[in-house]
């Protein structure tokens, strides 16, 4: 008989080790969040062949944000292939894959074009190695373009992390920095879980100097991108640009801001954040994403939960409005900016405070 | 003049079409059918196999429904009357193919020889799946209907992609072909020619809902040409006729000719689940036409006009069931054993340190409550 290739979970232990270099590193080099996505993709292909890239547009056109462009050319259309244009069926069938032995990356073109595929992420990729007790491990990346902030009309411009957090099983993962793309889509691409790759399409032509590697800081740790002694901001995707700028106005306050960039929404990164809230006794998170129900109100909560003798004022959010999001010409009263942040932590009762 | 037509590949529209009346190799009497149509008649070992294996999944079902009055079970959607679809599905696939089923088909999984007891762990509430998918090559009971098609699709198409000479056949039900995920698993599965057969036992009722209500097709076999998937329309409770029009898909896709779509036309004798009163929404008169037409019954009596069973064979296969009855009994009236520690297992590949810390809770929570009070 012909037998089913080892299924994934018996390759999962050999997916925890550090992620071969398949472009080995050169110096540093400017690189756009598109590019450095782009070339994540090409290395994981070329260092694995269970890996698949597949979706709407990513084969011939390369992505209507060019994040496959090349990559169908180089690695050929049973590597890299368009999809009929349907969301369920693209994730769906991506599941059937990685129960054969394949690693599926997929891309849902936009944020709110994901929605059709919400059940089989829910109740099928989230839940599949529980089902089965672990017997049937599914390593699918699901790649969202997310956020506002590029002019996008309607369902265009949605921010759905809270969606995929509040679903057990799976792994949330937005990067905020070019090199950090990179990293974290590689780690997802390795990684043994399901992972939904949060991309913010406001960042995808950001720039950065970096060397492109997928060492460093794990898949489910944050990082300290600006140390600071009096307030922890804790941004992710395409708000720890704006966190950044509102950290440096903060100067001209003396403020000195620390910025966590969470980079896994899910789990959640208790440590680095429970230590930092706890020396600053301050904490402000901001979210693209309406803030009733929303990604922060869990940070808020968390964090309350085991930081309360450290607090020195109630942890604020800077969100999204809670309405629907607005049109291309309304979409910068909606979206969070450094003034609304600085308001924030100007709010954060430092009144008699010594510091 | 240029064409008013996109480039696709042409195919013989004609060809996809299903006969017009359902295709039939042993009629209700056990005689000959009246449109066997191209299918091939079974050999007699294959066609002894589909009895005996009919006889044993009625046994099982008969048992679960019992044990399922008893409290065992959580829940039983019984096979009987699907009988024929199920053992005749599960029996043309090979070795190395993956059958996709749903929550109605513990006939199907136990013909593929995943242990009755592990048959049952999903609707005796101890674990969501009892078995390992890999062992079998049975994917878990799909509960919520039709998302199993993209899974069967997908799983194929990975077969296509490394060369694996392999196919997934799949189950589902006509309130099932209503889906949306049906929908795109038919035209994944076209555009892809993913080596897969869509099996649908159309038993007439989603729940309570009547085909009418479902659909406005003139059967659903004929919704394949929408997609350039060649169809075929069965009558579901001629095992013989499931088994030569599965095989026959199997072998069409295992040959690079892409997917299949059979509609088996078949009856769920009792109630959705334990839980439905059937009497709300059919008659008793309907339920008795189908029980003349009883897959087990017509199989039998092909089988002892031609020789090929008589009363000693059907007597050890009498005792075979019973025993199989027996030893499920036995198994399910243990006492389950479900460990709450192991919730915290399977829900990534380690467990997270926050769910480190709620086992460690709840293990807590356990300890307090068995002390002896002071």
């Amino acid at each position: 008989m012909t037998t089913v290739l080892p299924p994934a979970l018996a390759a999962a232990s050999a997916r925890q080790a550090p992620v071969p270099q398949a472009t080995p590193p050169a110096g540093p080099s400017q690189v756009t969040m598109a590019a450095a996505l782009n070339r994540a993709l090409a290395d994981s292909l070329a260092a694995d062949d269970r890996v698949v890239v597949f979706g709407e547009d990513v084969g011939t056109l390369g992505g209507v944000f060019r994040v496959t462009d090349g990559l169908a050319g180089r690695f050929g259309e049973h590597r890299v292939f368009d999809t009929p244009l349907a969301e369920s069926g693209i994730v769906g069938t991506a599941i059937g894959m990685a129960m054969n032995g394949l690693v599926p990356v997929v891309e849902m073109q936009f944020d709110a074009f994901a929605y059709p595929a919400f059940e089989q992420v829910t109740s099928h990729l989230a839940k599949m190695r529980n089902r089965t007790r672990g017997k049937l491990a599914l390593p699918v990346v699901i790649r969202v373009p997310f956020g506002g902030g590029i002019g996008g009309v309607e369902h265009h411009s949605d921010s759905s992390e809270a969606y995929y957090t509040h679903t057990p099983g799976l792994r949330v993962v937005a990067p905020g920095t070019p090199a950090d793309a990179y990293r974290l889509l590689r780690q997802a691409i390795g990684c043994p879980d399901p992972v939904v790759f949060l991309e913010p399409k406001r960042r995808y032509w950001s720039k950065e100097t970096a060397v492109l590697t997928a060492e460093g800081p794990p898949i489910d740790r944050a990082v300290v991108r600006r140390p600071g002694n009096d307030v922890t901001l804790i941004a992710y995707g395409g708000m720890v640009a704006t966190a950044m700028e509102a950290a440096e106005a903060a100067v001209a306050g003396d403020w000195d801001v620390e910025v966590i960039d969470l980079r896994s929404l899910s789990p959640f990164d208790d440590e680095t954040l429970t230590e930092s809230v706890r020396r600053t006794g301050r904490a402000v998170i901001v979210h693209e994403a309406a803030g009733f129900a929303g990604y922060g109100a869990e940070v808020a909560a968390r964090l309350t939960e085991q930081c309360f003798h450290y607090l020195e004022a109630p942890i604020l959010r800077v969100t999204g409005l809670d309405i629907p999001y607005p049109p291309p010409h309304l979409e910068r009263f909606h979206l969070p900016n450094t003034d609304r942040i600085l308001d924030a932590i100007a709010r954060l009762q430092w009144e008699g405070d010594n510091a | 003049m240029t064409t008013l037509a996109h480039p696709s590949e042409t195919v013989n529209a004609g060809s996809l079409l299903p006969s017009a009346e359902p295709l039939q190799l042993i009629d209700k009497d056990g005689l000959p059918g009246g449109n066997p149509g191209g299918l091939t008649f079974p050999q007699s070992d294959v066609l002894r196999e589909l009895y005996r294996r009919m006889v044993l999944g009625r046994r099982f079902d008969a048992q679960a429904t019992a044990l399922t009055k008893q409290g065992r079970l959580a829940v039983y959607p019984s096979s009987r009357g699907q009988d024929a679809c199920q053992v005749g599905a599960a029996l043309a696939l090979r070795d190395q193919d993956w059958l996709f089923p749903t929550y109605r088909d513990s006939v199907a999984i136990l013909t593929r020889g995943v242990p009755a007891e592990e048959t049952l762990t999903l609707l005796r509430g101890d674990w969501h799946c009892g078995y390992d998918p890999y062992e079998y090559r049975v994917a878990p009971q799909c509960t919520p209907l039709a998302t199993n098609t993209l899974h069967a699709v997908g799983l194929a198409y990975a077969a296509r992609l490394k060369q694996q000479d392999q196919v997934a056949l799949v189950l589902v039900g006509d309130g099932a072909t209503s889906e949306g995920d049906t929908h795109e698993a038919l035209n994944f599965a076209a555009v892809w020619k993913a080596p897969v057969v869509f099996l649908v036992q159309n038993n007439g009722y989603a729940i309570s809902v009547p085909l009418a209500k479902q659909t406005a097709a003139p059967t659903l076999a004929a919704k394949g040409i929408g997609y350039g998937i060649p169809s075929l329309l069965i009558d579901g409770n001629d095992a013989a006729a499931v088994y030569a029009a599965a095989r026959a898909g199997v072998e069409r896709a295992a040959d690079g000719g892409g997917p299949t779509l059979i509609e088996a036309i078949t009856y769920r004798v009792e109630a959705h689940t334990n839980a439905d009163d059937a009497t709300r929404y059919r008659t008793s008169a309907e339920v008795s036409a189908w029980l003349e037409r009883d897959p087990i019954t017509r199989l039998e009596a092909h089988l002892r006009a031609g020789g090929l069973l008589d009363d000693a064979a059907a007597g050890r296969l009498a005792d075979e069931a019973e025993r199989l009855a027996a030893e499920l009994r036995m198994r399910m009236n243990a006492d389950v054993s479900a460990d709450p520690a192991e919730l915290f297992e399977h829900v990534y590949a380690r467990p997270t340190a926050a769910l480190e810390r709620q086992r460690a809770a709840l293990l807590a929570e356990l300890a307090e409550l068995e002390e002896p009070a002071p």
